[in-house]
């Protein structure tokens, strides 16, 4: 056969390449498949609304060509990972476009059928087969040397992964330590092969390549092609609904394992339990040790950091809670007493005897404002006391909807896994505040507000955390305070922050009544309290070290007071802070105006 | 003990027949459960415990009598608030059981 066509160290390539688009396509078709009917028909008109194709647009070429969320992680981590897969995405490219350009070495042309097959491989070895101009020529040297900078970065970052920027980086197997060294000797091989043509480096670079993509989809560089479907997945607007179906398929295959979760977890404190870090988790999840992943699901805090500081925008605490919930519980909830003692008569036919739900009457006052504390605020009374004189302070036609104990929020049982039994309590709390007639709902308690903000149907009526409504009346004047002397630290809860961006209205209160100095980690770093509801399986003793790190990491500007918008978050840094912890309704009680 | 007559259900339990499998599965997840002091702080805090009889204190109490059954009744009034375990002074974590 002629040399210029032909050579067999192409046919290692060519097996890996039709080995891996073959993988791609089953994948693909299987992740559709297994959508659920209104989840597959959400995503085939999400692929033609205009919104949705700028989106993806934007998000295909930002997040998988250009990595912007790494750069701004940090920089040279962002050029490690973007000269690697940007440059190799130029190559192919170029490689594919100087097709048309080629001279064949021998003068031989190629025609037809043999024509459209030697495309599939002439862009990867075309100095063996071809010439090429030579701003072609210096273009696909330029970004061959590209990925060779990258690939010197990856190296010293093996060694010492600080240089980027990271402190602990995720664990390999034996399978993706390989892949990773066949991705490394690549291009040298492919620089060396061009530059000698040497038959050896040829088929060295040929294998290296086979390798590769035969070994894709069983590594963490399955997340190449997936990342693409989950972009446009994601813009769907789809969710989680099984652990390792569908959607949550793609997304544990978009996983790239980087383990830039893993300093961000609360729980990494303790260098033996960045096991329980997302990374892990989608990794063992993806492998199928369901008892495994079953564990790290419960163990998690959920407390969302992970989340948002992935670069690939994984849901993690979305498969997490699906995870949960796809292990069955023995026992299931009854809460149909919520709904037979609502009423005296009711309740004394109760055979559990029942106490009476003596909000009831209040609420027929039909109070403007509905202050609901929440279990956790239950056990903090004196946020609750303050939350009180600052309502009356700012003369608001208020009414407490749980005085006297109310029903739970129904978070805790959403995070527990099972959502369809926190509706009961769902219904009720949405049946009394309606019937209150209020316009306007405060809650203390981030764990409560979640929840009203995602799961309640409260048409017409205003749901304020008590930062965002104390913020609102210190700026209509409603609420007179005084600027004191205290240096204050403010502690993001993260179902406040992190899951709704409330960052500002807290700061800018606490910016009133004091001086607010800056903690360690901020707003989207802040670290959990270690407290959290989400987790099962934390002894008190790992939780402990997570509030202390959290603690010291507030400590870190040497504040006079933590402020906190959170009942539980309170409770949790009481016990390990060397200053006071204060709720920031009872900072602005303190900082109240005598004239108002 | 049976007089043949009784102002309530009589509460015997017959410690020697008692079938103490969930109790020890429960130890065995939940080593906690072993310095309970049955304070009683759970019950009186506990938000589903305003509503009903729900005492988490009791529950403990039913699954070492062997009272499976009551204990399974009583536990899905649960709304798992966690209020219990803030309380509590000895027991501090709860893992999935049931």
């Amino acid at each position: 056969m002629n040399n210029n066509i032909f050579h067999p160290f192409v046919l290692p390539f060519v097996l890996g390449m039709a080995f891996v688009l073959t993988y791609c396509v089953v994948g693909l078709i299987r992740v559709i498949w297994q959508l659920p009917k209104e989840d597959r028909k959400q995503f085939l008109i999400s692929l033609v609304t205009p919104k949705t194709i700028w989106a993806n647009i934007r998000d295909l070429f930002g997040d998988c060509l250009f990595h912007v969320k790494i750069w701004k992680r940090n920089p040279l981590l962002g050029y490690m990972h973007s000269s690697i897969a940007f440059g190799w995405f130029m190559i192919i490219v170029i490689g594919h476009v100087m097709l048309f350009t080629l001279k064949p070495l021998e003068g031989v042309e190629v025609e037809g059928f043999a024509r459209s097959f030697t495309n599939f491989y002439y862009p990867i070895f075309y100095k063996h087969f071809a010439t090429e101009t030579p701003v072609f020529a210096f273009l696909m040297d330029f970004f061959l040397l590209m990925i060779i900078s990258g690939i010197l970065i990856a190296v010293v970052k093996k060694i010492y992964s600080k240089i980027v920027g990271v402190k602990r980086v995720t664990k390999f197997g034996f399978a993706d330590n390989m892949v990773r060294f066949a991705l490394w000797t690549i291009f040298p091989f492919r620089l060396i092969a061009e530059k000698s043509n040497i038959m050896a480096f040829w088929w060295l670079y040929s294998i290296d390549l086979m390798i590769f993509m035969c070994m894709l989809p069983f590594t963490r560089y399955m997340h190449i092609p997936t990342e693409a479907l989950f972009i446009l997945l994601r813009h769907a607007g789809l969710k989680a609904r099984e652990p390792r179906k569908g959607f949550a398929l793609a997304q544990l295959y978009s996983c790239p394992s980087c383990g830039l979760c893993i300093d961000a977890c609360p729980m990494s404190v303790n260098d033996q339990k960045s096991g329980n870090t997302s990374a892990y988790f989608m990794k063992i999840l993806r492998n199928g040790d369901t008892a495994e992943a079953q564990r790290i699901a419960e163990t998690c805090l959920m407390c969302g950091k992970c989340v948002l500081v992935c670069p690939v925008s994984i849901e993690s605490c979305d498969i997490k809670f699906s995870q949960r919930a796809a292990v069955p519980y023995e026992i299931h909830s009854d809460h149909s007493y919520l709904d037979v003692i609502s009423t005296e008569a009711e309740r004394s036919g109760d055979p559990s005897g029942a106490r009476a739900f003596t909000f009831g009457e209040k609420i027929s006052t039909k109070p403007k404002t509905l202050y609901f504390a929440g279990c956790m605020t239950q056990l903090t009374p004196k946020i609750m006391r303050s939350m009180k004189q600052i309502m009356e302070t700012a003369g608001e036609n208020y009414d407490f909807l749980d005085k006297d104990g109310g029903v739970c929020c129904g978070r805790p049982m959403i995070l527990s896994g099972k959502p369809a039994e926190a509706q009961a309590m769902i219904a009720k709390n949405t049946e009394l505040i309606k019937q209150s007639g209020a316009t306007k709902l405060v809650l203390s308690c981030p764990i409560c507000y979640k929840v009203f903000k995602e799961e309640y149907h409260l048409e017409g009526i205003e749901i304020l955390h008590h930062t965002q409504y104390i913020d609102e009346l210190v700026k209509t004047g409603k609420l007179k305070v005084g600027k004191g002397e205290v240096n204050y630290v403010y502690h993001d809860p993260c179902e406040l922050g992190r899951a709704f961006g409330v960052y500002d209205e807290p700061r800018e209160v606490i910016e009133n009544v004091g001086n607010l100095v800056k903690a360690k980690s901020e707003k989207v770093e802040s670290i959990c309290c270690g407290g959290s509801l989400g987790s099962f399986r934390l002894t008190q003793q790992e939780r402990d070290e997570i509030t202390q790190n959290s603690v010291d990491d507030l400590m870190f500007n040497k504040p006079d007071e933590i402020v906190t918008a959170c009942p539980l978050c309170l409770k949790t840094f009481s016990k390990k802070s060397p200053v006071a912890v204060k709720d920031i309704a009872e900072v602005v009680v303190e900082n109240l105006q005598a004239n108002n | 003990m049976d007089f043949g007559f009784c102002l309530s259900p009589s509460s015997h339990v017959k410690m020697d027949s008692v079938d103490l499998t969930t109790f020890n599965r429960l130890k065995e997840t939940n080593p906690d459960v072993n310095t309970c002091i049955a304070c009683g702080s759970c019950t009186a805090t506990c938000t589903a415990g305003n509503f009903t009889e729900m005492s988490f204190r009791r529950i403990l109490l039913m699954l070492q009598r062997g009272k499976e059954e009551e204990a399974k009744k009583m536990i899905q009034r649960c709304m798992l608030c966690g209020k219990c375990t803030l309380v509590c002074p000895r027991v501090s974590t709860f893992v999935r059981f049931c």
